[in-house]
């Protein structure tokens, strides 16, 4: 079984290296936004995958965390780009 | 035992085919919004399904509910997240792709 996991984190990991062509030289900041989403994404599969490969699955907890950072991190970015600011009273 | 592994390898092995999908459709594609059409749904999609996997594999115990959690989360903030960047750019002003342009 650990087989499986192991050819699907290979898998992901081919994904981020293609999508991080788009991160790099992708034109404007939009899609270098939306190919950072992704890669974070990917990542957060990845630390799951990974911690069934080391049979050590507490990694789920970094996951998680790093789902919720990827997110709010998103989240800041998109908002600042459409106002120009951040705190509007 | 055998059975589950080959139920859960089926469901990791579809989720694998939805990532790679966004990840040509992030590459391949002409616009910017159609590229968030892409990987929108096909990250979604693709990450609910690996992780649906581990559960089957996991059996009952703590870590089938962290990592429903983990799911749950990101079938609510990843959707919202490609909604906030798609209108960021469209308040923003940039222009959608129409046939007979040139490829962004």
């Amino acid at each position: 079984m650990i087989e499986s996991f192991l050819i699907i984190g290979i898998i992901i990991a081919g994904t981020i290296l293609l999508c991080s062509y788009r991160a790099v030289y992708g034109p404007g900041i939009f899609n270098r936004i939306a190919a950072a989403n992704v890669i974070g994404t990917k990542a957060i599969v990845l630390l799951v995958v990974t911690g069934y490969i080391f049979e050590r699955p507490h990694f789920i907890d970094i996951a998680l965390m790093y789902s919720i950072l990827n997110f709010i991190g998103t989240i800041i970015i998109a908002k600042y780009l459409e106002r120009g600011e951040l705190c509007t009273s | 035992m055998y059975v589950i592994d080959i139920i859960s390898t089926l469901f990791m092995a579809i989720g694998a085919f939805f990532m790679i999908t966004g990840a040509l459709g992030l590459l391949r594609l002409p616009d910017f919004y159609t590229r968030l059409h892409a990987t929108g749904k096909c990250d979604t999609l693709g990450e609910v399904l690996i992780i649906a996997g581990c559960m089957i594999y996991e059996g009952w115990s703590l870590l089938t509910i962290k990592l429903f959690l983990v799911a749950a989360f990101y079938l609510f903030a990843g959707p919202t997240a490609t909604h906030a960047i798609m209108k960021a750019a469209y308040v923003t002003g940039v222009k959608p792709w129409k046939k007979g342009d040139d490829r962004v």
